[in-house]
Parts: C-alpha cells; structure tokens; sequence
C-alpha cells in the first residue's frame, strides 16, 4: 500500500476525530442496499447522508441473517426477491463515495466467501467503500480477510458483545480498525424502548483495551436514546429504525435522521 | 457390549482445537454467542472424563432409551439386493423413535450440569424436537422448538407429540420455512437466551464443539453395531451405510469403522426431484464450499453466496447443508456420497414395509435405497454375500401422511384392501402403478 495516499481506515478515523472536535458522537446509519430497490436504496442513504449521518453502512442482504430482527430481516428479503445482487451493493457505495459519502459496508460472512475475500476487498476498495462490518465473522476465523482488508486499506470492524470476555475484548480490538462496533444487548437487531445498561458496561470495559473508538448499536430508535448513547460513545449506530422509517419514504428517513444527528449533539427535543 | 459412554472416550480422529477438519468446521457466528459454545466446549470436555455423568448417560440410554438397538437380518428384503446380506441396526426400536435420543439425552445432562433451565431446539422432521421435549420433560426443563411451517404441516403428528410433552412448538413462517430457517430463529433466540438457554442442535452440524460432541454422543450407533455384526458374523460388514441430513447418523455408525480400511462408507444424500433438477438437497454432490450455520462445509448456494431452496420429501434431509466432518471424510475419500431420489427412496420405504414388517421413516428410506443399489453393485464378492450394514435412523409413523399422499392412498384411514383409489392428485403424480401401494 502506497504510505501517500489516504486510505479508507483514514478517512474512516476522521468521521470520529471530527465528531470529537465538535465534542459530539458520530452518527452511523444502517440502510440495506436494494430495498426498496436498489435506487430507492441510493437515495434513502443519500439522504440520511444530507440529512446528518456521518457514516453509512450499507447492508449487503443476505439469505440467512441470523443476527437480524423481523424489520431488517424482511427488508432484505424483499430486496433478494427482487433479485438483488453483491454487485448492486457495490455500485451503491461506488455511488455515495462519488458525491463525497463516506460508507462501510455490512455483510454476513458467506457471501463475500463466496465472491472471494481478495475480489471483494479489491471491488470495494475500489468503488471507494471504506471498511466493512462482519456481523458473523470472528477474528478467529478471520486471518484471511484481515490481511485483504489490510492490503486495501480497508478496516475490519468487528463486534464485541456484553458477552464477550475481557480476553476476548483483548484480542478482537488488537485486529479492529476504525472503529469498535459494541453490541449494546444480547438480542437480534430491533429497536427497543430503552438502552440498555449493558452496553455502558460493555463500553467501559472495551476502553481499557482500546483507543479505538466505539460505536454502540442494537436498539436505538430516537433523539433521545441517541443522546443517552453519545454520552458514553463515540458512535451512534441506528439501524432497524431507520429501516421502518424507509417503508415510510425518504422523507421519513430524513426527518429520523436529523432527529437522531440533533440526538447525538445532545440537542435532542425529548421526546 | 459397549455403552453410550465409550462414544466419548476420544478417538485418533478428532478436530484440531479450534474444531476444524482440515479446512472445514470452525466457528463462523456471532460474538455473542461465542462465550456460550466455549463454555459448552470447557463443560463437554468436562463431563466426558466426569465417571458420573457417564454413568447417569449409560443408565439413561440402557433403562429409558432402550439400548442396545439391535441388528436385524433383512432377509427378505435382500432378495432385492443382488444377493447381498442386508442388516439393519435398529435406531428406529429407540424410545422416541430415532436415532436423534442418543445426542438429546447426552446434551439434556449437559444442560442441568451448566445449570440451565431452558432448552430450544431446531426440527425438521420433528424427531429431534420430540426428542428434546421429552429428555426436557423428563429432566423438567423448560422447552421451545422451532419447526419450519412447511415441516409442522408435514409432520403433523410429531407437533402434536411434542405438545403432549409440554413443548412449545413455534412455526417458522420465515424463508423456505424449513429446516435451515427454523435453525435461524434458534440462533436468534439463543442469542437474547444464552444465560438460561442451551441450544440442544440436532444434528452433527454447526459451531465447534457441536459436531464433535454430536458425533461422540451418537457414537455408540457404530460401536454396538461393529460388535454385533463381528460377533453374529465373524467378520466386518463390507460396507455402512446411512442418509445424510446434517450427518448425525451417518458420522455416528460411520466412525467407529474409519480405521477399518476395508469397510467402505457410504453416505446417502436426498436428491429430491433429481440433483439435475435443481430441486434436492443433496449437500456434498451438488454444493460448493462454504459458511453457514457455524460451520464451514459444501453448501448449496447461488453465486452470490446466498442459501438456495432445498427440496426433499423428507423434511429432515430437506437442508442446504452438512455437518463438517462428512466434507472432511468426502475430501479425503475415506467416506463417498450419493444422491438418492424421492421416488427412490419411496421405493424402497414400500419394499422395507412389505418385505420385513417395518415402516421407516422416509429419511432411513433412502439409505434402505442406496443399500439396495450397493448390494446390486458388489452382489457376491466370490460367492461370499456381500454385508451391507444399513442404519436404519428411524421409524415411520410420522411420515404415514406423506407415503398416503405419494402412493396415492388419500385418506390414510382407508387404506385399501385390495384395489388402490384412484388418485385424486391433479397433476398426476400417481400416474403409474410403479406408486401403488
Ligand atoms: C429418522 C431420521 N433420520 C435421519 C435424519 C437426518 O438427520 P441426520 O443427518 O443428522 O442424521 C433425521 C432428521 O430429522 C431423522 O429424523
């Protein structure tokens, strides 16, 4: 890797030092690519850009999606019925990286399997994506694709859980860049009506083996409970809420994305 | 006569500590679930040196499951075989029905040993969760089993046995609505459950140490039956057979002869509609490497990586993939498998019913097949009959339904006498004689 150029583990470490700058959270939003199509899917990402998100992760869908709740797991079925392709997550990220974006992609572990480790990390570091979420990948089993991402500049964002041993915390952080995502209950994806307190334990705990900054996800569904998470994290992972919100349309997502971006300024109206 | 307990006393042929066989195996799930299945892991390892825990898995499986399953001579049946002796090792004589007893009664214990009082399983075919909801109601734990919708409507009669015991039986109405997508919502809920919950998996398949423990606790299948056919014959069968769903039969007949060089094994996958057809679930013959369900293994999958629909008769055949051990054993060769199709299979369900008085369940129905054609193909090695050692996984009650429909018998009721109805099947899937009953 050419040490000049600015690599998306760089750009993807600027989402958090300029949030920090303005001593706020960065906010991260979860769309999965092709639902309702894969141009409905662009532009529902696009505006949770415009409408506050600092980062996007586009969700690759998947056929078995085991760490999903029934909101996500039914936008992505909808989106292999149509006839989604891994392809069509790349052109959206190649498309949101084109005006500026700045977007992870979140997959399950077979199908970039499947693809090809070294093809999928080359294909998205090359349509601009900047690191990837494996939801279903442990560093254990990950030698492989941390030395692909490594060669691309792309970074490995791995999970810890409330779950998750202080060892365990130990070696997945030594492999993670860019971000930690720390799951903040245990439980499939969904939004819930409070944050739970296992994730501030489970933050804590990660920040004595890290520097990295820590994104909490899992259940966060408004200003309010973005605001509370900003308080003890570095990122703001919202994901099933703004899926329902994009049955609603694009305007639905912008008005929970500003909502949330106002959130985790600790501005949020209360509600 | 060996007992349960000596299917964990280790073997030379074991993963490495991480649970791979060779490239397969592995543990590809979540993080949140991996302190749960290393603390399965430390407990299994635990008990399997523990004399009491094996002693209460010999009792149970001696006084409340029946063992020894006996091997039966089918001869009668093997008059179809090419002069073949056929034997049959009896899981279907098991309290419950199959062989699917021996892994839940062992994992059952494992559950009170951790201290947990919940238990939720995946079923296809419903034997497993009846197995699971009756070492739970014996050892009072709580109960859940998750059942693909299109499996609870084909087995019918195992949803109601397991509501008898006190299960709680929830239909799956995600995906194809089978097997694979019943395994993903007890993944789910073992996710949020892990403090009180142990997911008793059902099959040799999944994260380590799941394949490994499976296989140990099914074992004994192999183990008593090398001693029974060397101890009524004098000699080693010529060849083991079994279906392959997520393996746990076949790997537990299969292992205790692995460093029997001439014993040839030999693992019947179901080919469905044909592998040609696209519709099977025929995992190793028609499927390509890859991850799923914890495990890597051959996997049908489109390029793209996404799960394809299976399509079998037999709902616990009906599954995209197959515990790692079988891709080990199939890449080394020490182990082949074949694809077996429903009409085949069906065949040699009628054959088994009219020849020896048993009614199988649908899945050993395709290893009674491909013992048939095994027996055709090595007949009588220099006028010696050929032994052929079939297990025979499970019984067939709870695919009475199924085999009315296939031969045509609408009602099952009113089986005939003499005449079978005529079909009522519209698109005249009855169309031979070759399916009367
Ligand atoms: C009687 C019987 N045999 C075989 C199977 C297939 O499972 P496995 O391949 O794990 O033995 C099942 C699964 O439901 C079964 O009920």
């Amino acid at each position: 890797m050419n040490a000049a150029s600015v690599t998306g583990i760089d750009r993807l470490g600027e989402v958090f030092t300029t949030a920090k700058a303005e001593d706020r959270a960065a906010l991260i939003a979860y769309l999965p690519a092709g639902y309702p199509t894969v141009k409905g899917s662009l532009g529902l990402l696009t505006q949770a850009l415009d409408a506050g998100a600092d980062l996007v992760e586009v969700g690759l869908p998947y056929s078995d999606p085991v760490l999903d709740g029934p909101v996500i797991q039914h936008a992505v079925d909808q989106a292999l019925r149509a006839g989604v392709r891994i392809r069509d997550t790349l052109h959206v990220v190649e498309q949101l990286a084109g005006r500026g974006g700045r977007a992870v992609v979140m997959t399950y572990w077979n199908p970039v399997l499947r693809y090809g480790v070294d093809a999928f990390a080359r294909d998205l570091a090359a349509a601009g994506g900047i690191g990837v979420i494996t939801p279903d990948l442990v560093p254990d089993e990950a030698s492989t694709w941390i030395a692909a991402a490594d060669r691309e500049g792309l970074a490995p964002i791995f999970l810890v859980a409330p779950s998750s041993s202080d060892e365990r915390i130990a070696s997945t952080t030594a492999v993670t860049r860019g971000f930690l995502y720390a799951a903040s209950t245990m439980g499939v994806t969904g939004a819930r009506d409070a944050v739970s307190d296992t994730a501030t334990s489970l933050v804590a705990r990660a920040r004595s083996h890290t520097d990295l900054p820590i994104g909490v996800g899992l259940g966060v569904r408004n200003g309010a409970q973005a605001g509370e998470v900003a308080g003890f994290a570095d990122g703001v992972i919202v994901g099933s809420a703004l899926v329902s919100a994009a049955e609603h349309g694009r305007a639905a997502v912008a008005r929970l994305t500003t909502e949330l971006a106002a959130g985790v300024r600790g501005q949020h109206t209360g509600r | 006569m060996t007992s349960a307990s000596h299917g964990l006393a280790g073997t030379t042929h074991e993963p490495d500590d991480t649970g791979h066989f060779g490239r397969w195996g592995g543990r590809f799930m979540p993080e949140a679930l991996i302190a749960a299945v290393d603390e399965v892991a430390v407990e299994y390892e635990k008990a399997r040196r523990d004399p009491a825990f094996l002693a209460e898995l010999d009792r149970l499986q001696r006084d409340y499951a029946g063992r020894p399953s006996p091997v039966t001579d089918a001869r009668r049946l093997a008059e179809h075989a090419g002069g073949a002796r056929i034997l049959l090792k009896r899981e279907d004589l098991n309290h419950t029905g199959s062989h699917k007893i021996n892994n839940v009664l062992g994992q059952a214990l494992l559950t009170k040993r951790m201290g947990k009082t919940r238990v939720i399983a995946e079923t296809g075919a419903g034997q497993h969760g009846v197995a699971t909801a009756t070492a739970a109601a014996l050892m009072g734990l709580e109960c859940l089993v998750y059942m693909g919708e299109v499996d609870t409507e084909r087995q019918a009669l195992n949803v109601a046995r397991m509501r008898l015991l006190g299960a709680e039986v929830v239909p799956v109405t995600t995906g194809s609505r089978t097997l694979k997508d019943a395994l993903n919502e007890a993944y789910r809920d073992w996710v949020a459950s892990v403090g009180h919950t142990h997911y008793i998996l059902g099959t040799a398949a999944g994260p380590h140490p799941f394949p490994r423990m499976v296989r140990d606790f099914h074992r004994v299948i192999g183990l008593e039956a090398r001693d029974q056919v060397l101890t009524a014959y004098g000699r080693l069968p010529d060849a083991v057979v079994a279906c392959v769903g997520g393996g746990s039969n076949a790997i537990g007949i299969f292992h205790p002869f692995l460093d029997d060089d001439g014993v040839r094994l030999v693992g019947y996958e179901a080919a469905g509609e044909g592998v040609e057809s696209g519709r099977h679930a025929a995992s190793i013959t028609g499927g390509t490497p890859g991850a799923l369900h914890g495990a890597m293994s051959y996997l049908l999958q489109d390029e793209d990586g996404q799960t394809l629909e299976t399509h079998s008769i037999s709902a616990g055949l009906d599954y995209p993939g197959v515990g790692p051990e079988h891709a080990y054993l199939a890449d080394t060769g020490r182990a082949t498998y074949e694809p077996v199709t429903d009409a085949e299979a069906m065949d040699a369900f009628r054959l088994l019913c009219r020849t020896e008085g048993i009614i199988p369940a649908i899945e050993s129905a395709h290893a009674i097949a491909g013992a048939l054609r095994l027996g055709r193909e090595l007949g009588r090695a220099g006028g010696d009959p050929a032994t052929i050692l079939v297990n025979l996984s499970g019984r067939g009650d709870k695919d009475v339904d199924t085999a009315a429909r296939w031969f045509g018998v609408v009602d099952p009721a009113s089986l005939p006498t003499e005449e079978p109805p005529p079909s009522e099947d519209a698109d005249g899937a009855v169309a031979s004689g070759e399916r009367e009953l």
